[in-house]
């Protein structure tokens, strides 16, 4: 049985433009013992996802809607009261964040904060909680622990504040670790020891994990398995091996290509048209589809489902196209590994394959964008349908229309406009 | 040669930190036999020796206590329609770095040669005519907007300022910069909230081009965009080289970020550059530990078991207990990174001496005494 399970998360906000869909009908689970990592730009709904696993959204404006269900264990937290939440967070669910110093307080040392959280936790004494605050300054890699503990937060580094959070965090054993965007603020070198520290903490402990995070990179190095979101849907989820091999979202797969990788430069980047939309005024039926190289007519009539993916299908086929991708689809699909079953993508390429080959036939998908080619993007579809299969199924009103001549790559928009 | 031989620019001393620009700084000695300040004839800009000093102070009195060496003896050189990438952690002196060769800050002592004529000590209405030729790019432009004014009003503002053009030219020009960066002349009439992360820093690339420069510092322009975003922008200033022939000091903490743009690369660390060649070189060939330190961290986008990332240094900073040790402030002599240094060679000579940047390999430069240099003359 899964650790935790999230059914049909929905957190919606109160703002002025109107009501904000930050997370609407996220569903994902993490085993005992498992790294889930979570990725997505900013307004994908991965933070608010992780806030309210904590019940920590504040309400109003929020609003987790009913019908949502986060089962930890066995329980349904929704359900639980104030004062079962308080024993949840910190002994069975803890969670870090990406500035340590806004969740310490400036006027205690580092070590009488540990230790409050521990009697807090656990009733012990406080000589007792103190040695352990201590011991735990040593676990996390911090030197000098005794003398360190005396510390107040503004006296230690970024990547020591981190250290200290981290230590808090598992003071009292939890069984679940959410680390949101926990190396964002760091330096390179510093967050790669933060993500040793942490994966060696939960060799040691045993506890899950939850990663947010906008860098894949730090989704390869730390996790076994990945959901990714946009628009506050998870839009994929996939084992980390199966994410880079062969992402099977268009999001993804733009993704993938428009980060520049150290050491195997390229003459341009691929990108992805547009900008991430607003909660507000998430686009009709897929909300991919204003910036994706692959939409149709379908993409703007009916919302797509998470569709169970690459479940071999793809892979049997074999020369799926000839970017090289084809030696490490059967590749791996004779590995065959049982991961492959969990893996999920909310588009119709998924039930239209023959899309996905015919696009990159045709117009090369984002190596389109990559290139600068004049006459690709112009055969795209949205130029001309977007705006006329706008109006029916309108969940909403629709983006403030059809923005991508505008925001997208100089070249290729400047294409589209011709 | 003994490294401890090689001339070293003189000191400033303590008093001259505060000093009014221009015509007090401090000159260089005699250009140290370094390769690397044999610049080549085509450089727009030179610079040596750059310092910036910011004074510690200590007591009710404020008294001087120290000088924190912000940046220290930094030397380059970037060639016309050039990207030199500067890279390096938080505090390591490349944002200042950045912004005292366009003097927004002013140096303590260097100079900075750019087209012939030193920056550092140029009278105001010089300054001025500067301007037109060498701008910056922030990493958040929305704080450099003025959020009551119209992003047509603020372009056509620089315009006027610079005497580039008024009324119906103002405009026409106004709309060719919205369409160089990819937006469209009706973005004009909008204010700076009204845009996306994305869409304000290619206002803020506008404003730049505006003056027509040869020169752009940007710092860290795509830090702050999304992914999907950062790679749009990316392309937007590539292209705006091949176009217009631009040279961009290109600053930034995202090694692959820089390796993408840049056509060399230089690492500073406290202050210094510790190692400065050709984007191939730094990346393929890193000659001095805290670049192989840094490369080895950057995490890759790729599954674990392909194998294809470098493998780990056995202690290359990564492990737990011992990278966690404080650094101690370096007393000012011995090669700063000592202390986190894991060069297997490295031994009592490097507390002795501040290594200065040597010549390992052609166009390929590092401060790192434990690697064999070449001869400058090969």
């Amino acid at each position: 049985m899964a650790l935790l399970e999230v059914e049909n998360l929905r957190t919606y906000f109160e703002t002025d433009a109107g009501l904000a869909r930050a997370v609407d009908g996220v569903s994902f689970a993490v085993d005992e013992g498992e790294v889930l990592g979570i990725v997505g730009e900013s307004g994908s709904g991965k933070s608010v996802t992780s806030l309210s696993i904590m019940r920590l959204v504040p309400q109003p404006p929020g609003r987790i809607m009913p019908g949502s269900r986060i089962v930890f264990r066995g329980r349904d937290l929704l359900a639980a009261t104030e004062a079962e939440m308080r024993r949840v967070r910190g002994n069975d669910i803890a969670i870090i964040f990406q500035e340590p110093m806004t969740s310490l307080n400036p006027v205690y040392s580092v070590g009488d904060q540990i230790a409050e959280a521990i009697r807090h936790h656990r009733g012990v004494g406080k000589r007792e909680a103190r040695a352990r605050a201590v011991e735990l300054l040593r676990q996390v890699g911090i030197p000098d622990p005794e003398r360190r503990a005396e510390d107040y937060p503004h006296q230690l580094s970024g990547g020591m504040r981190q250290r200290v959070m981290i230590a808090m965090a598992i003071s009292c054993e939890p069984d679940l670790l959410i680390a949101d965007e926990p190396t964002t603020a760091l330096d390179v070198t510093i967050q790669a020891q933060i993500l040793d520290l942490l994966a060696e903490l939960r060799e040691r402990l045993g506890m899950a994990m939850i990663l947010i995070t906008h860098d894949l990179g730090v989704v390869a190095q730390v996790c076994d398995r990945v959901v990714v979101m946009y628009a506050g849907q998870v839009v994929e989820q996939a084992s980390v091996d199966d994410l880079f091999r062969e992402p099977r979202h268009p999001y993804t797969e733009g993704l993938l290509q428009a980060i520049p990788r150290l050491g195997r430069p390229v003459e341009r980047l691929a990108v992805i048209p547009g900008t991430v939309p607003s909660p507000t005024a998430w686009p009709v039926a897929c909300r991919f589809h204003p910036r994706c190289p692959y939409g149709w007519d379908l993409c703007v009539e009916a919302a797509p489902e998470l569709f169970p993916a690459g479940d071999g299908r793809a892979t049997a086929e074999g020369s799926v196209s000839g970017d090289g991708r084809a030696s490490d689809e059967s590749g791996s699909a004779s590995d065959g590994h049982a991961s492959r079953e969990n893996r999920a993508s909310r588009c119709w390429l998924e039930r239209h394959p023959e899309r996905r080959e015919e696009v990159r036939r045709r117009t090369g998908a984002y190596e389109a964008s990559r290139a600068g080619h004049a006459e690709a993007p112009a055969e795209r579809w949205h130029a001309t349908s977007a705006a006329e299969h706008a109006a029916p199924g309108a969940e909403t009103a629709p983006p403030d229309a059809p923005v991508r001549p505008l925001m997208g790559d100089p070249d290729t928009e400047e294409d589209v406009r011709r | 040669m003994s490294d401890a031989a090689r001339p070293r620019p003189s000191e400033p001393r303590a008093g001259s930190a505060g000093a009014p620009p221009g015509d007090v700084v401090p000159p260089v000695d005699p250009a140290p036999p370094d390769a690397l300040l044999d610049a080549p004839d085509d450089a727009l800009l030179v610079v040596r020796g750059l310092k910036k000093y910011f004074p510690i102070r200590k007591g009710i009195l404020g008294r001087v206590a120290d000088q924190f060496r912000a940046v220290d003896d930094v030397s380059f050189w970037l060639r016309r329609g050039e990207t030199l990438g500067l890279v390096g952690e938080s505090g390591s002196g490349k944002t200042t770095t950045g912004r005292a060769i366009l003097r927004l800050i002013e140096p303590t002592a260097g100079e900075a040669i750019f087209d012939g004529q030193d920056i550092f000590r140029m009278a105001d209405d010089e300054l001025r005519r500067l301007r037109r030729r060498a701008q910056i790019v922030f990493q958040d432009p929305f704080g450099s907007l003025n959020p009551r004014m119209t992003v047509g009003d603020a372009l056509r503002e620089v315009l006027q300022v610079h005497r580039i053009a008024r009324g119906a030219a103002a405009d026409r020009r106004v709309h060719e910069l919205l369409e160089q960066v990819g937006l469209s002349p009706d973005h004009a009439r909008r204010y700076p909230h009204e845009f996306s992360g994305g869409q304000r820093q290619r206002i803020g690339i506008a404003r730049a081009l505006s003056v027509e420069p040869e020169f752009i510092v940007c710092d860290e322009p795509v830090s702050a965009l999304d992914v999907s975003v950062q790679a749009q922008v990316l392309n937007l200033l590539a292209d705006l080289q091949d176009r217009l022939g631009i040279a961009y000091l290109f600053i930034a903490h995202d090694l692959s970020v820089v390796e993408h743009i840049s056509d060399r690369i230089a690492v500073m660390y406290r202050g210094r550059i510790v190692e400065v060649g050709e984007s191939e070189d730094v990346i393929h060939r890193p000659r001095h530990p805290y670049t192989r330190a840094l490369l080895s961290a950057v995490p890759v986008p790729e599954p674990r078991r392909t194998g294809s990332r470098p493998a780990r240094e056995p202690d290359g900073g990564r492990a737990v207990g011992a990278a966690a040790a404080p650094t101690p402030e370096p007393s000012h002599g011995g090669c700063p990174y000592r202390f986190r240094c894991d060069h297997p060679r490295k031994d009592a000579e490097c507390s002795r001496v501040v290594p200065p940047l040597a010549r390992k390999a052609p166009g390929h430069f590092a401060a790192c005494v434990k690697e064999p240099d070449v001869p400058v003359s090969p």
